[in-house]
Formats: C-alpha cells, structure tokens, sequence
C-alpha cells in the first residue's frame, strides 16, 4: 500500500472517526452539564430574544465602532486568514471536486491564480499571526500549547498545498500525501482544541445573545 | 502586587490544603452549560484586554479579563470538562494551588469591576464578568475575599442582614429621621402596600438625602407604598464578595418583606449591582416567578413620567450622564434615564462613550469597598474625567450610588470641578406641584 493510498483511505477513516467521535464527545460534555434557570420575567418575548442570539452571531464579527482602533490588527489578520482559507477551501477547483465526490455538490471554481493569492495571504497572515502571539504582552500571557499546537496543525495544510498547487518541490504522489495526511492531523486535533472554535463561536455568541436579549441589553 | 490577604474570620481554621478545597468546590459549585460553553470557546485572541479600563490605563497585560478567571478555568478543565480525565491522567492541567489562589486575589477581587465591558467586545460571545462571579465564589469560600472594607462589610451582613449592622429599630428611625430633615412624610412598615422601595447602604451611610427623594416621589405619584424594615438594603455586598448565602439571605428579606405587605412593584433604589441581583437573579434563588415586578428607581420614573404619575418642571441645564454598568450593560435599562432626563427639558452631551458601551466608574464589583484598589480605582477615573470634560457639560448625572461615590471620591482627589449628582434627587426637587 503506497503512502498515497493510506492517506485516502484508512489514514482518512481513522481521522475522520476521531473526529466526529472527538467532537461528540466533547459537546456532550458541555451541553449535559445542567443549565442555570433563568426565572426572571423577560423583558422581551420569544422573538425578540432569538433576534438577539442572531444579532450576536453576526455583528461579532466585525468590533463596534468604540473597539476598532483597538483590535484593528488582531481583526484583519484574523479577517484575511478566516477568508483567505474560505477561498481555498471553497474556491480551489481539486477541493471542489473532492466536496462534489463526498457530497455530490458542485460549484464552478476560482480562477488558480486567485486561489493561490488567497494561499499567499493566508500564509502570510498566519506567520503575522504567531509572530504577534509570541510578541504581544497579552497573547504571551494567554497562550497555551494548544495555541502553538493549533496553528501549526492548520499551518501545515495551508503550505503543503501551496506545494502542491506549484509542484515545487518532490513528486505530486508524494506532495499530495503529505497534505491529505496534513490535513488528517488537523482532523485528529480539531475537537480537542482551541479549533473547536469553528463550531462553538456560533454557539457562544448565539447563547450570550439570547441572554443579553433577555434583559433587553445590548448583544 | 499586593500580598493577599485572608479573611480574618477564617484565617486561624483553615490550613493552604483546605483553602484550595473550598475555593475548588466553590469554583466548581455553579458551573453549568452556559460557564463551559464560554470556557470552552476562548480563543486567547486577548481583545477583552482592550475593553478593560485597568489594561487600557496601565498596560499590564494580568488585567486581561480572561486572564483574570485563569484558576477557575484550570479548575473546570481539571474536574468538569469533557476531557477533564485526560488532563488528570497525564498531568496535562496541574491542581490549583493555595499559592496560585493568593497571587490572583488582586485580579478577581481589585482589579474586576464585573462591568462587562469585555463581554461586549469578545469575538466568542464570553460573558466573563459572569465568571469573575463565580470565581468569586471559590475566593470566598476559601477565605479570600479581601479582608478590608469588601470582606468585613460582607461578613457583617452575612450576620445582620446591613453591612452596617443596622438593627430593624435603627434603619426605622433612620428613616423617620430623615423624614423630618426633609419634611417628607416616610411610610414604615405599613401592612399593606403596592409599591416597596428599598434602600442602597451607600445612601444611608452618605445619601440619606435620596431616601427622602424616593419618598417624596411616591407621595407625588398618589402611590400606596411603604419601606419595610425586614428587607430594606439591597446594597449586597455579599453578592460582590462571592458569599452566596449571604447574597441569598439579602435577596430572600427582600421578597418575603414584600410579599408580606401584598407590593405589586419593589424599587430597587440608585444602585446598580442590587438591581441586576433582585431584576435578574432574585427569581432563581426564590425558586419561582416572582409574585412582584421589579423596577430600578429610573425605570420608575420614566414610566411615571410617561403616564403621567409624575409631573417635572423642565430644568434648563446642560449635563452629561453617566451610565451604572449594572444598570445598561449588565441590566437592559439604559433607556429609561434618557427618558427622564429628556423629560426634564435638560441639554444632555453624552460621553463619547455611553449606555451600553459606557466605561465603569472603577467602583463597582466592591472594588470601591477594597482600599488598596485606590490607585487602580484613579486610572479608570481618568478615562471619565476625560470623557466628560469632552463633553463641555458640569454636571454629571448618575442612578447608582456606589457610582456617584466613586466619582466623587475621585473628583476630590484631582480637584474636579464637574459636579456629580443623583438623577432621582434632581427629579424630586423639580416635582411639579
């Protein structure tokens, strides 16, 4: 069996199963902790509280007006490298046809040269990324190996598919393997980590809003 | 940094080892879905460092708030969360220790406000004035709620149900005292009643002028309304210290007070932390809906204002209004001050910063009740005094208490010439007759 084909096929089932199973797991955890009683009479109804959840999860993206100048560096890095992987992901025709393969979805995809620039800036702001984590008094302070672990297990994929889209260096068999298998390390990470976040920023932001909305604050 | 200091009541019985008992089963205590969700989902991006006036001012980065509950996450993580035994068995997440919790009194206690400004600007949606409450807790149970002013007033009304140790006969008085400086007519203890004021201990100890505000407000309105000496300050301290028991003794008095009399509306007075606590939490410890609704004195007067209950003559009068966290933020009435102060015909400049977004006094969370917070409290003072002195204004409006004592403590030390002053007291000497 050629590293190729363990990557595709037991490599894959493995990370997949770990996964799903990770994340399972790791949600059950949260969600069948008891939940605090919220007794108090509301100040808005059932409609008003859901539009407050789903304000949260929107408007969170971008800091009010106040935040901005604050938060400018670690809000575009973070903007350019959320997005830049979104094209790549999304956009990359070989990343298209393995969704279609999967899924049996399709959707025609971005030109190779605007995908490679996505690639480009995504690497760039991830190297900006942990530069300023390693440099920055608060993120110094804050940051776990959790932190350093995440990135490079995101990091990885991002560069060996720059490797692959160029054929630069090694065969493509050989680069191809090396990134299905990068990202099956990022798979096998993902629910025991910070990346988890890709799932619980929609659950935190929707249930402090919920809450703010109760209360008739601001979400 | 400060030494920590241990509470004097507990000090001589409670050994390192047992501290860490304690605070481990307080942190540990409350911790349900909502405190892991947000546990969970911090991304250590540090942007609440820039929401939080003590960063902002001084640039340490230990004033990131998240920074600030480090304990109780390692607890959670340790003990409750999904993958707490493999932290255990490899070591992953070490124990918290008697050291670790003396080194970080000064963050959960001196230098958290609990004003939730952070909470405002997390990407993830993390209430973590929330878990600076339930890290409290732990700080309490283990004996290290700061000893001075904070811990010895919440210890006192623990015991008495004042911090001040007030006895049901002083606080009647008290009141009828206050009644004859005033010349208003004070309603104590009567058996029935529709409306219940309650009082902040701020305002007995230094505002005794806006019990007779409220007091002349419900005489206007025609109201049935009475002070009740079972259940009269809803000052709880004991909230801002982390003693639950206490916090629930507080709430409870003033329930069943006012179930006693038949009251339809509890006023909570000018105080922002006792309006979160009996608005939004009080139903929880009573176990059901509250048999009363429960107004904060502003959302009192912007409502009789509207109907008509409250008659104002317009004051011509620049002023600018400071906003109690508790009160917009962290409570939802952020509106109802605007109303009155609108009705009252005055030109109100607001700060730059304002209603929800609005900076913290630096007072409140007992931070004014910690001494040795003083120079931490003048850093968050500059950032208001700037931001009001922006505003051209010379007076400075605010609904809670604990906010205008800060202020005020903090104009003095700078010799500020802006004047700050009680919404609920403007209101009442300019009824209309």
């Amino acid at each position: 069996m050629t590293m190729l084909e363990i990557a595709r096929g037991p490599a894959m089932q493995v990370s997949i199963l770990i996964m799903v199973g990770g994340i399972g797991w790791r949600l059950a955890g949260i969600l069948l902790l008891r939940r605090r009683p919220q007794r108090a009479a509301p100040r808005h109804g059932f409609v008003r509280r859901i539009c407050g959840g789903l304000s949260a999860i929107l408007s969170r993206f971008i800091p009010r007006r106040t935040f901005r100048r604050g938060t400018a560096v670690s809000v575009v890095l973070s903007a350019v490298f959320h997005l830049g992987l979104a094209v790549v992901l999304f956009g990359g025709a070989p990343h298209i046809l393995l969704i279609r393969q999967i899924t049996g979805l399709t959707w025609p995809g971005l030109p190779k040269g605007i995908v490679v620039m996505a690639s480009g800036l995504t690497l760039a702001s991830m190297i900006a990324l942990l530069v300023r984590r390693m440099t920055h008094p608060v993120l110094r302070l804050l940051s776990t190996v959790d932190d350093y672990l995440s990135w490079l297990v995101v990091f990885l994929p991002v560069f060996t598919g720059i490797l692959l889209s160029g054929e630069t260096i090694g065969g493509y068999a050989t680069l191809l393997s090396l990134h299905i298998l990068s990202v099956e390390l990022l798979l096998v990470w993902l629910p025991f980590g910070k990346l988890m976040h890709g799932l619980l920023v929609f659950a935190g932001r929707g249930a402090m809003g919920v809450t703010f909305a109760r209360k008739g604050a601001a979400t | 940094m400060n030494s920590p200091v241990v509470a004097p009541s507990r000090a001589a019985t409670v050994d390192d080892a047992g501290r860490v008992d304690q605070a481990m089963r307080g942190f540990l205590a409350e911790i349900g879905s909502g405190a892991a969700l947000a546990m969970e989902a911090c991304v250590h991006c540090g942007r609440c460092a820039e929401a939080c006036h003590f960063y902002v001012q001084t640039g340490d980065p230990r004033y990131t708030p998240i920074h600030k509950i480090a304990p109780l996450r390692q607890a959670y993580q340790r003990e409750v969360g999904p993958f707490a035994f493999a932290y255990r068995l490899f070591g992953l997440t070490p124990r918290v220790t008697a050291g670790q919790l003396a080194t970080w009194q000064d963050l959960i206690y001196d230098s958290c406000n609990m004003c939730g400004r952070c909470s405002l600007i997390c990407p993830m949606g993390i209430d973590i004035a929330g878990l600076v409450e339930q890290a409290r807790h732990g700080m309490f149970d283990a004996g290290l709620a700061p000893a001075d002013y904070l811990g010895v007033l919440a210890e006192k009304e623990h015991a008495t149900g004042s911090p001040f140790g007030l006895t049901r006969a002083q606080f009647r008085d008290m009141l009828h005292q206050v009644g004859r400086t005033h010349d208003v007519v004070m309603h104590v203890d009567e058996p029935r009643a529709d409306i219940v004021p309650t009082v902040s201990s701020v305002d007995l100890k230094t505002y005794p002028a806006s019990m007779a505000a409220i007091a002349k407000i419900l005489n206007h309105m025609g109201a049935a309304w009475t002070f009740r000496t079972d259940g009269f300050d809803a000052d709880n301290a004991s909230l801002t210290a982390g003693d639950r028991a206490g916090q629930r003794a507080i709430t409870l008095s003033i329930v069943r007070a006012a179930m006693e009399c038949g009251a339809g509306t509890v006023v909570m007075p000018e105080c922002g932390h006792s309006f979160t606590e009996m608005r939004w939490e009080a139903a929880n410890t009573f176990g059901r809906s509250l048999p009363f609704r429960v107004l904060q004195i502003t959302e009192l007067l912007a409502e009789g204002l509207a109907d008509g209950r409250i008659r104002v003559n317009r004051v011509a009068q620049t002023a600018t209004y400071h906003d109690a966290c508790q009160l917009s933020r962290r409570g939802g009435a952020t509106a109802a001050p605007r109303v009155v102060l609108h009705a009252l015909g005055i030109d109100v400049r607001e700060m730059a910063d304002s209603g929800d977004t609005g900076w913290c006094c630096g007072g409140g969370g007992g931070v004014a009740l910690i001494k040795r917070a003083q120079a931490l409290r003048a850093h968050a003072f500059e950032i208001k005094r700037r931001q009001v002195e922006a505003t051209g204004a010379d007076t400075m409006y605010t609904s809670c208490s604990g906010c205008r004592q800060t202020l005020d403590h903090g104009g003095k030390s700078v010799n500020w010439t802006t004047t700050v002053a009680s919404l609920l007291e403007l209101v009442a000497a300019n009824l209309k007759d």
